[in-house]
C-alpha cells in the first residue's frame, strides 16, 4: 500500500541465514561514515533512515529467508534526489540496492550489508494517462494495479498482472520483467513497456525506447527490463494500455490424471487458441483451496484446469465451444463454464487464494519458479513428486500451465531441524530438472540471490562472462545491486566442482566451469 | 537454393580468426536489406550457409531455426501448420533470412497488434566478437534468467554478434481476414484510429495512403463480421496483394526509382501530422509514418523529435546518419555495449552509426 511502510514477513524463519552473497565480490572500499554524512547533507531529514529499528523494515523482500541490515535507506522524493544518492554512493564506492514495494520473491531487493537501499516508493505519481495514444506515463513507485485503475475510465488497462499487483510497483515490475496470469496472450512486462527513463550510477539519464513503438539504437528498453537493478535505476516509464476486453469467460475442467490435464493444455494451444489465462492445480492444491475459500472445486480430481478466454463477445463464444470440445475429447471428467461474472470470480477465487491456502496447511512453504516446455509438464510433475518423496517433503503444484511456468510449493517447517536445508536442496533439484528438460530456472520471479547456483547450470562460462561485461558497460564499478542476478565465475566453478565430486554430472572427465 | 547444413563451428572459428587478426567482417545474409544502415568495410562473411529449421513444435508455440534459413521457407513451414510470425517481417525482393530479420529488427503492418521482431525473440545462439559461442534466452515464453541479450540482438544489425540460431514465438493464423477501405484524409484517419484504439476490435492493420484508410481485421468469422459491421467502409477484394505490397514495400509509394529519400518516422500513433512537404503513408495505426521528401535531414529529425519520436533515413538521401543521432551519453553507452560483445570491433563495424560506431 502506498504510504504504509514495508514489513518483512515475520514467518517461522527464526534462524534466517546469514547473508553470504557478497562472497567473491570485490570488497567495496567503504567509507561508511563519510557517505552517510554526504547523504544527510544532500537529502531532507525524512529521506534518510539510519537507525537499526527503522532499517529493520527493509532487511528483506518477500524472500524472507534472506535478511541483511543495510547501512542506510534513502527515500528520495524526486529524481534529483535519486541522482544525488547515486552520485554519493559512487563517490564513496558504496553499493546501491534499488527497491520498489519489496514484494519480489527472489531476494533481488535484499540489502547489501555495506550498502544503501534506494527506495523508489515515494516517486509514485501517475504523470499522464493518454487515452488517444493508449499509454500511461508513470513514476517507478506507482503500483501495478493503480495504473489499470487510472486507465479504466477510458476503457483501457495495463495487461501484466503479477499476483502481487495490488502492492508491487512498475519499477519493480520492470526490474524483474514481471509476468502474471494473463501474459500468455497479452505479454510480459517487456512487451508492454514502451519507454524507460533511467539513471545510471554515473548520474546520466538514459532514455530507452520512445514515445512511439520503438527507439533509435540498441533496444535498451528490452535490456533494462528484467535486469534486476544491475544496470540503471528506473525513474519514469511509459507503458502501453490495452482496451478492456468486451467479454471474459472461464471454463473449469477436471481430470483423473495430471498427465491428461497436461495433454489437454497442449491440445488447446494446438487448436490455434491462445487463452488469456490457462492455469493448472493439482489435487493437494485443489483441496487446500477448497477448504479455504469453498470455490466449489471437484476435490476428487487429480488436476483441474482453469481456462479464461477474452475478446469480443462473438469471438469468445465461438472459442468457448471449441475449448469445451477439446477438453472433453482429452478426457476431462467434468467441464463447467462459469455462467455469470459471480461464478467466474468464484472459479478464480480458489486459484488466487491457492498460496495462502497452502499457508494454512503448512507452517512454511517455499515457492519455486521454473519454466519448462509444455510437453514436459506431466513428466516433470511426476519427477518432482518422486524427488519430494526422496527428500521427505510434500509439494503442491499451482501454476501457469499455458506457458509452462511451474510454481511448485515445497511445504516445510522452518522450526524442524534440517527441514529448511532439505527444502532448499529439493528446490535446487527441481530447478536443475527444469534446465535438463530444456527450460529455465526462473520464469518470472528473477534470479536475485536465490537462484545464483542454478544459473551456473543454465549458462556456460563464456555466456556468464558476457553478462558481466555487459553489466560493466553500464556500471564499471559494479555498485548497483552487486552479488545478484548473475553468479560470479568463481562461484560457479565451486558449485559445479561440488557436483562433479558428488558424481552427479555425466562425463566427469570433461572440463567444466 | 542451398541445403540445410550446420556450419556453426566453422562460422565461430572464422570469427575467432578474424578477431585474432583484427580483421573486420561484413556479415551477409540474402542481401535483401543491404541498403539499410551504413556501409561496412570488411571481409564478407556468408551467413546463409548455416540453414535449416532445428526444432518446431506447433503446440509449444516456438520454432528454432538457423540464421541462414530463408524466411520464405520458415513461413511456408509455419503456414503448413496453421501458424505464422506475428511481426509480419518484410521480404524485400521476396528474399530475407531468419538471421537478417532479427538483425534488422524490421516488422510489418501487423506490428502494433502482433508484436515486433524483438517481442517474438525467445532466445538466440550467437558468436560474439571474441569468437565465443553464446546462448541467451531459451525456447520457453517465460524466462527471466540472465540479461535479455537475446532481444538486444533485434535491430543491432550484426554489430554485437553473429547470429547462429534464433528461437521465435509463433502464433496461430486466424480463420478469417477482411480488409475495409474508408475514404478520408490523414488527419481524419488519425482521429478515427485514436477512438477505435480503445475498443476491443480485432484490428491487425491500419494504414492510410492516397486519401484512403485501409483496415485489416483478423480473427474468427464471428469477430470479424461483428467488427466489420461496426466500422463501415467497403471491402477490398485484392486485400492480400495490398498488405503484401505494404509489407514488402512493393506499393508504388516505395518505388526504388523515386529520387526522393524515404524517411521512416516512429511517433505516438495519435500524434498530429508534422507539417513537412512531401508524400506521406501512415502505417501501424499512425505509429509508423513514411515520408518521401527532399527536406533536409535535420528538419525531418526535429519534427519527429518534437513528437517524442525519432526518424530513420530508410533509403536514399546521401550522407546523413541513417539512424536518429543519440545524445552523447547514450552514444558512449552504445560504444561500451558494442565493446562488451566485440572488443576488437570486427563485427559489422559502423553499420548502425557510421565510422564513429557502433
Amino acid at each position: 500500500m502506498p504510504g504504509s511502510g514495508p514489513r518483512c514477513p515475520q514467518s517461522a524463519h527464526s534462524k534466517a541465514r546469514t547473508v553470504d552473497y557478497v562472497v567473491n565480490q570485490k570488497a567495496p572500499s567503504t567509507d561508511a561514515r563519510a557517505c552517510l554524512a554526504a547523504l544527510r547533507k544532500a537529502l531532507p531529514d525524512d529521506a534518510l533512515l539510519t537507525e537499526a529499528e527503522a532499517l529493520r523494515a527493509y532487511e528483506c523482500d518477500a524472500l524472507s529467508a534472506y535478511r541483511a541490515l543495510p547501512l542506510a535507506v534513502a527515500l528520495p522524493h524526486d529524481r534529483a534526489q535519486v541522482r544525488a544518492v547515486l552520485r554519493i554512493a559512487r563517490e564513496h564506492a558504496v553499493p546501491v540496492v534499488a527497491r520498489g514495494a519489496g514484494t519480489g520473491l527472489s531476494g533481488g531487493a535484499l540489502p547489501h550489508p555495506q550498502g544503501i537501499v534506494l527506495s523508489l516508493a515515494r516517486l509514485d505519481r501517475i504523470l499522464e494517462i493518454d487515452p488517444r495514444n493508449r499509454t500511461a506515463r508513470v513514476e517507478p513507485g506507482v503500483r501495478n494495479l493503480a495504473i489499470s485503475e487510472a486507465a479504466r475510465p477510458y476503457g483501457l488497462h495495463y495487461a501484466p498482472d503479477p499476483s502481487s499487483q495490488i502492492a508491487c510497483t512498475i519499477g519493480g515490475n520492470i526490474a524483474e520483467n514481471a509476468g502474471g496470469v494473463h501474459c500468455l496472450k497479452h505479454g510480459l512486462t517487456v512487451h508492454n513497456v514502451l519507454r524507460i527513463e533511467a539513471i545510471t550510477l554515473s548520474g546520466e539519464t538514459l532514455v530507452a525506447g520512445g514515445a512511439g513503438l520503438d527507439g533509435p539504437g540498441y533496444d535498451l528498453a528490452a535490456l533494462l527490463t528484467g535486469s534486476e537493478g544491475l544496470l540503471a535505476v528506473v525513474v519514469e516509464a511509459t507503458v502501453r494500455l490495452l482496451p478492456l476486453p468486451e467479454s471474459a469467460r472461464v471454463l473449469l475442467a477436471a481430470f483423473a490424471t495430471v498427465e491428461a490435464a497436461a495433454d489437454a493444455v497442449a491440445a488447446i494451444i494446438a487448436e490455434g487458441i491462445v487463452p488469456a489465462g490457462l492455469e493448472m492445480m493439482d489435487n493437494p492444491a485443489i483441496r487446500a483451496a477448497e477448504d479455504f475459500v469453498h470455490a466449489g472445486y471437484p476435490v476428487e480430481a487429480a488436476a483441474i484446469l482453469l481456462c479464461e478466454l477474452d475478446g469480443a463477445v462473438a469471438e469468445v463464444e465461438a472459442e468457448l465451444a471449441r475449448v469445451r470440445a477439446v477438453l472433453e475429447r482429452h478426457g476431462a471428467t467434468e467441464v463447467r463454464v462459469a455462467r455469470d461474472e459471480a461464478e467466474r470470480q468464484r472459479f478464480w477465487k480458489g486459484r488466487k487464494a491457492a498460496f495462502p491456502a497452502v499457508g494454512r496447511i503448512s507452517p512454511d512453504y517455499y515457492c519455486m519458479d521454473g519454466t519448462i516446455p509444455r510437453r514436459e509438464v506431466g513428466r516433470v510433475l511426476a519427477r518432482i513428486a518422486g524427488l519430494a518423496r526422496e527428500h521427505g517433503l510434500r509439494v503442491v503444484n499451482v501454476f501457469h500451465a499455458g506457458d509452462g511456468n511451474l510454481h511448485p510449493l515445497i511445504l516445510y517447517d522452518a522450526n524442524a531441524p534440517g527441514e529448511l536445508e532439505r527444502t532448499e536442496a529439493l528446490g535446487r533439484r527441481i530447478l536443475e530438472l527444469c534446465v535438463e528438460v530444456g527450460g529455465t530456472v526462473t520464469g518470472e520471479h528473477g534470479v536475485g540471490v536465490e537462484k545464483l547456483d542454478p544459473m551456473c547450470r543454465q549458462f556456460d562460462e563464456a555466456t556468464l562472462r558476457q553478462f558481466h561485461a555487459l553489466r560493466e558497460a553500464f556500471d564499471p564499478e559494479r555498485l548497483l545491486n552487486p552479488g545478484k542476478a548473475v553468479p560470479t565465475l568463481a562461484r560457479c566453478a565451486e558449485y559445479n566442482a561440488m557436483h562433479v565430486r558428488a558424481g552427479r554430472l555425466p562425463f566427469p572427465e570433461l572440463e567444466r566451469f | 537454393m542451398g541445403a540445410d547444413a550446420d556450419h556453426a563451428e566453422a562460422l565461430a572459428a572464422r570469427v575467432a580468426e578474424a578477431a585474432a587478426r583484427g580483421e573486420a567482417l561484413r556479415i551477409e545474409g540474402s542481401g535483401s536489406k543491404a541498403f539499410y544502415g551504413h556501409p561496412v568495410k570488411g571481409v564478407p562473411l556468408d551467413a546463409t550457409v548455416h540453414r535449416g529449421v532445428v526444432a518446431y513444435e506447433p503446440s509449444e508455440l516456438y520454432v528454432t531455426a538457423r540464421a541462414g534459413t530463408p524466411l520464405a521457407d520458415l513461413e511456408a513451414l509455419l503456414a503448413a501448420h496453421g501458424q505464422r510470425l506475428g511481426c509480419e517481417p518484410p521480404r524485400f525482393g521476396g528474399r530475407g533470412t531468419v538471421g537478417g530479420m532479427v538483425a534488422a529488427g524490421l516488422s510489418g503492418p501487423r506490428r502494433p497488434w502482433g508484436g515486433a521482431v524483438r517481442d517474438l525473440v525467445l532466445g538466440v545462439r550467437c558468436v560474439n566478437g571474441r569468437g565465443e559461442t553464446l546462448r541467451f534466452g531459451g525456447q520457453v515464453i517465460k524466462n527471466v534468467a540472465g540479461f535479455d541479450a537475446a532481444r538486444l540482438m533485434a535491430g543491432s544489425l550484426g554489430t554485437l554478434a553473429l547470429l547462429l540460431e534464433v528461437t521465435l514465438r509463433v502464433g496461430p493464423a486466424p480463420a478469417a481476414m477482411r480488409t475495409l477501405v474508408l475514404a478520408c484524409t490523414a488527419d481524419e484517419a488519425l482521429e478515427r484510429l485514436a477512438a477505435w484504439g480503445r475498443l476491443p476490435l480485432p484490428l491487425t492493420g491500419a494504414c492510410h495512403l492516397e486519401g484512403r484508410l485501409h483496415l485489416r481485421l483478423e480473427g474468427n468469422e464471428a469477430a470479424v463480421d461483428a467488427a466489420a459491421a461496426r466500422l463501415g467502409g467497403t471491402a477490398l477484394d485484392d486485400a492480400e496483394a495490398f498488405w503484401t505490397g505494404m509489407r514488402d514495400h512493393t506499393l508504388p509509394f516505395f518505388a526504388a526509382d523515386d529520387p526522393r529519400p524515404l524517411w521512416r518516422l516512429s511517433v505516438p500513433p495519435a500524434a498530429p501530422q508534422p507539417a513537412l512537404p512531401g508524400d506521406w503513408l501512415l502505417d501501424w495505426g499512425g505509429a509508423q509514418r513514411w515520408l518521401r521528401s527532399e527536406v533536409p535531414a535535420g528538419t525531418v529529425r526535429a519534427a519527429a523529435e518534437a513528437l517524442g519520436g525519432h526518424a530513420t533515413r530508410f533509403r536514399g538521401g546521401g550522407e546523413a546518419s541513417v539512424f536518429h543521432p543519440l545524445p552523447p551519453a547514450a552514444r558512449a553507452l552504445h560504444r561500451r555495449i558494442k565493446a562488451a560483445f566485440d572488443p576488437a570491433g570486427i563485427l559489422n563495424p559502423g553499420r548502425l552509426y557510421g565510422p564513429e560506431g557502433p
